[in-house]
């Protein structure tokens, strides 16, 4: 990871000259551009078209708002991989305000904030990691005092694009759970005049993160994104299609528990719980820090983290989904999410009917703004687990 | 001369969301106050779960020590159900728990906490020969020369002609308090940014047994990673020298970069020896089981307690005597604000009576934080790096009184000098060298397993429910980078009946107690701390970050007993 002060990008340079100046060479850059458009899941014709457009790129503001959160999404962002021009596109940008890493604090961090607002209208990517709790006026997170969701709706106003990075700010996350006692919902239930991209994750790989920002400034738009706001470019592929151990599924070799010989050999860990079945996510595919392993990888079954109420509707962990052979890789998420909440929840979750339900309804829009279970809309008890 | 009234919010190089309130008067500060500013209420989810999941839930506290709560959860449900895992899993723990210490620490030295020491644009007229000849005096490290300085300078200087500062805009550049000459300046700028290089490759380690960092997975019995070296899909030949040479890396870095220059920057601010001490009393509950984690005595790090800075005397630990109290918070008990609650008992609903927002001061309210106020034997009481070091080096741990020593030689001052802002930095960077080491010890001891024919990373006899008790109720103990960590489980017919959690910076954030009795950051401010200009409240960040608050894990609580679970309501 690279910050400007090491590379400076003046205002007045393209990336192509900035680079040049840098001593990145031109080979580099097109190879760069090369596996940015296989990570897109674009035609190999089109790496000349990203190399001309993010030549062309002036050097982007971007303000970055911390939330109600863990800060693992930042961390996950800090642990991004490809050396050199990956980072530098996420890093060299004229990052105005982030909680973690800025030297300012106190009142002049947030003069910092609203000095680039007021500069940058209209022109700037806005980033946002964590949720916004609207329980008791929204006292739960507050930053210099006012809440998060004021903060949001003051920073999303003139954003050109807004990326929701990690499954609180995609959906509210663990405490949205239920019942959701701050009241916490995802970015794109407050901001609803502009499109919102959902890098889902509990975190996201940090590498999808970068990738979307390239198809922003190369495309001059947000990449196509699926029934949930996720890019199709990381999110089209279900865990399971993709799955290195999918062979052992298909031939019916199981770990049937931890340790056990199966295990020892790398079998399919379904029937020890694994949710990549019934989860589209690139960590069998990008795979994670730097593509030294991944969950699956390790040993331990999917959790399912980059679906809404995966809290609620993949656990308990450790139970097993139902039957879900039949699915190939032509299905993508839209088509098939629908009959996958419907088996989640008769199979792992008999317990959580009612969340389960209120999912399937909302999987059948087209582009569901999901309502969490907030204090207002729920009472009386028990949605289980009893 | 007036009193001054000053506000610092946000905190910023943290982790999570901090607010301090303070009064100072002719450049002292006289009274202190620390504000939590985010409450998730997980608690609620918590009940009624399975619990071999908690790991998961209670990971999500914290993204940055990603590993501390998961372990902790592990070790809670493995008491209540009295579960050893097998020595390779405790190994492997011990292994993926010293890398995110070491990891983390050097994050915050060079990313949360450096800038508060270091003048970047300072840094702007030193000659690289001169950083050259400080670096080499310091270490072997490679990069120790005078073109990779002037690159550093060079592009530095670039960087600051354009105007736009980005993460250095509104920082406290020229301010009176910042010492080092510009050779060390340009040192630190340089190293800062090849620490964050370094951190993502040596957290690998994580990825390797866990499968992903940040939240890497665990697994209640033991580690999911079986251990076969005779297959591609398992911890074999090559993912053990993949591990081994991040260790060694881990090691070079701590070694040659960070302890040189921790002690270097040091060297140059030595009067903050003697400022920030604050409450005097130190826990620490131990980490790093040789054995099983029962085996207290074949911890790495020891447990104890310190009273009154009295290093004669280090007092056993005994869970009992802890107590959560929200006199101060904003949160109700059934029997009153004046009840304290042990973990067993804990009850977590929150009730916010502050003003409405947007705040301009909170001093003056009773209860001004989402922080509760733990006490130890109705004691607040430091936990971290100095309350850890300061227990070994009390209780004769042989390394830690040697890399104590060598670092009060080094700066020339007598143990007292620990009770202080710089004493926490020291601390830090010191057992950061200590575990560093360690991971070969704890690689070594796996590999003469393996080599043993012990391949067994879980144990699974009381995997199933039905193998359980009707009741059961555990204790999980932690000490995490920031500090000592407790996880309380009570389970009753498969499921989690109440789950309490104790977390470093809930002891060092704590605010007020009924006798109001201030908490370690406030107390810390009010000893003998300086702050020369309250419009730039640098000397503040300088205390408050030499504790590495995590705020997210401070207000965790996840007790299972605050509200009654809720219907979905079908629509």
């Amino acid at each position: 990871m690279y910050f400007p002060q090491s590379h400076p990008w003046t205002p007045e340079d393209s990336l192509g000259t900035y680079l040049e100046r840098r001593g990145v060479t031109r080979r580099d850059f097109l190879t760069y551009c090369a596996q940015m458009t296989a990570i897109l899941g674009l035609a190999d014709t089109m790496a000349p078209r990203v190399a001309h457009a993010l030549a062309a790129v002036k050097r982007p503001t971007v303000i970055w708002l911390s939330l109600q959160e863990c800060t693992g999404c930042v961390e996950s962002v800090l642990r991004t991989g490809e050396p050199t021009i990956g980072d530098l596109l996420l890093d060299v940008v004229s990052l105005d305000y982030q909680h973690n890493i800025m030297a300012a604090a106190g009142h002049q961090a947030e003069a910092a904030l609203q000095s680039s607002l007021a500069k940058n209208k209209g022109e700037y990517l806005l980033v946002v990691t964590g949720s916004v709790p609207l329980n008791d006026g929204g006292i739960y997170t507050t930053v210099g005092g006012r809440t998060a969701k004021t903060i949001l709706e003051e920073a999303a106003k003139d954003a050109k694009a807004v990326i929701a990075v990690g499954a609180c700010a995609h959906w509210g996350n663990i405490q949205a759970s239920r019942p959701n006692p701050t009241g916490a919902v995802g970015v794109s239930d407050i901001v609803k005049d502009k499109p919102v991209v959902n890098i889902a994750g509990c975190p996201p790989i940090g590498d999808v993160v970068t990738a979307t920002i390239v198809h922003f400034l190369t495309f001059g738009r947000v990449p196509e994104l699926d029934y949930d706001g996720r890019p199709l470019f990381a999110y089209g592929a279900r865990i399971h299609d993709q799955c290195p151990r999918r062979a052992n599924f298909d031939a019916g070799q199981f770990v049937e528990a931890f340790d056990d010989e199966a295990a020892r050999r790398g079998w399919c860990l379904y029937h020890v719980g694994c949710k990549g079945p019934a989860t589209f996510s690139p960590c069998p595919i990008f795979q994670w820090n730097s593509g030294t392993s991944w969950p699956i990888g390790a040993g331990h079954p999917c959790l399912g983290c980059t679906e809404r109420h995966f809290w609620d509707t993949m656990t308990p962990f450790y139970g097993r989904l139902p039957d879900v052979a039949g699915f190939g890789v032509e299905r993508y998420a839209d088509t098939i999410g629908l009959a996958l909440a419907v088996g989640a929840t008769a199979g792992v979750a008999a317990h959580a009917i009612a969340t389960g339900v209120h999912q399937v309804r909302q999987r059948g829009k087209a582009l569901p703004v999901i309502e969490t279970p907030s204090k207002k809309e729920t009472g009386g008890t028990g949605d289980g687990h009893d | 001369m007036a009193t001054t009234k000053i506000v610092v919010d946000p905190i910023t190089r943290i982790e999570g969301h901090l607010r301090i309130e303070a009064q100072a008067e002719n450049g002292r500060i006289t009274n202190a106050w620390a504000t939590s500013t985010q409450f998730r209420g997980i608690e609620t989810i918590m009940k009624g779960r399975d619990p071999r999941d908690a790991w998961a839930f209670t990971q999500r506290i914290c993204g940055v020590c990603t590993v501390v709560h998961a372990v902790a959860s592990c070790r809670a449900v493995e008491d209540a159900l009295d579960i050893r895992i097998p020595p390779n899993a405790n190994l492997i723990r011990n292994l993926i728990h010293g890398m995110q210490f070491v990891q983390d620490h050097v994050i915050h030295f060079y990313h949360l906490h450096a800038l508060d020491w270091v003048d970047v644009v300072s840094a702007l007229s030193a000659d690289p020969a001169a950083t050259a000849k400080l670096a080499q005096s310091l270490s072997p490290w490679p990069n120790n020369s005078a073109t990779y300085f002037g690159e550093v300078k060079d592009r530095l200087k670039t960087f600051v002609g354009t105007g736009q500062l980005g993460i250095f805009t509104n920082g406290y550049w020229g301010h009176p308090a910042y010492k080092l000459p510009p050779a060390a300046n340009l040192m630190a700028v340089a190293h800062y940014l090849e620490a964050l290089d370094w951190q993502r490759d040596v957290i690998r380690l994580h990825t390797v047994f866990g499968g992903k960092n940040p939240h890497p997975n665990f697994l209640v019995g033991g580690m999911a990673s079986a251990i076969n070296l005779d297959d591609t899909a398992t911890i074999n030949a090559e993912r053990l020298t993949n591990i081994h040479a991040m260790i060694t890396r881990a090691q070079r870095f701590v070694e040659q970069v960070y302890w040189p220059d921790l002690m270097a920057v040091a060297s140059f601010y030595k009067e903050w020896a003697a400022i920030g001490g604050g409450t005097g009393n130190y826990l620490a509950v131990g980490e790093f089981p040789e054995n099983d984690v029962r085996d207290i005595g074949s911890l790495y790090l020891p447990r104890g307690i310190i009273m009154g800075k009295d290093l004669a005397h280090v007092r056993p630990y005994d869970q009992e005597l802890v107590k959560e109290y929200i006199n101060s918070s904003w949160y109700e008990y059934t029997d009153g604000d004046a009840a304290g609650l042990h973990p067993w008992q804990g009850e977590t609903k929150a009730k916010y009576d502050g003003p409405p927002t947007p705040w301009t001061y909170l001093q003056g309210n009773k209860k001004y934080s989402w922080m509760k106020a733990p006490r130890y034997d109705g004691k607040p009481m430091e936990v971290g790096p100095l309350a850890r070091a300061l227990v070994a080096f009390a209780s004769g741990h042989e390394d830690m009184r040697a890399i104590v020593k060598e670092a009060l030689d080094r700066l020339q001052v007598g143990p007292a000098a620990l009770f202080s802002t710089l004493g926490r930095v020291a601390a830090r960077g010191a057992e950061t060298v200590l575990l560093s080491r360690r991971l070969s010890h704890w690689y070594d001891a796996l590999v003469a397993r393996i080599k043993g024919g012990d391949v067994r990373t879980h144990d699974g006899t009381k995997w199933e429910p039905e193998t359980w008790p009707a009741k059961a109720q555990g204790y999980g103990y932690l000490d995490a980078p920031r500090g000592a960590l407790g996880h309380w489980v009570q389970i009753e017919n498969g499921k989690i009946a109440r789950y309490q959690c104790v977390v470093p910076s809930t002891w060092n954030c704590s605010p007020r107690d009924a006798q109001g009795v201030p908490g370690p950051y406030e107390a810390a401010l009010m000893d003998h701390h300086p702050l020369a200009n309250p419009e730039q409240p640098l000397e503040i960040l300088r205390t408050i970050h030499s504790f590495d608050p995590c705020m997210a894990c401070g207000v965790h609580v996840l007790d299972a007993t605050g509200r009654e679970v809720v219907q979905v309501k079908v629509q």
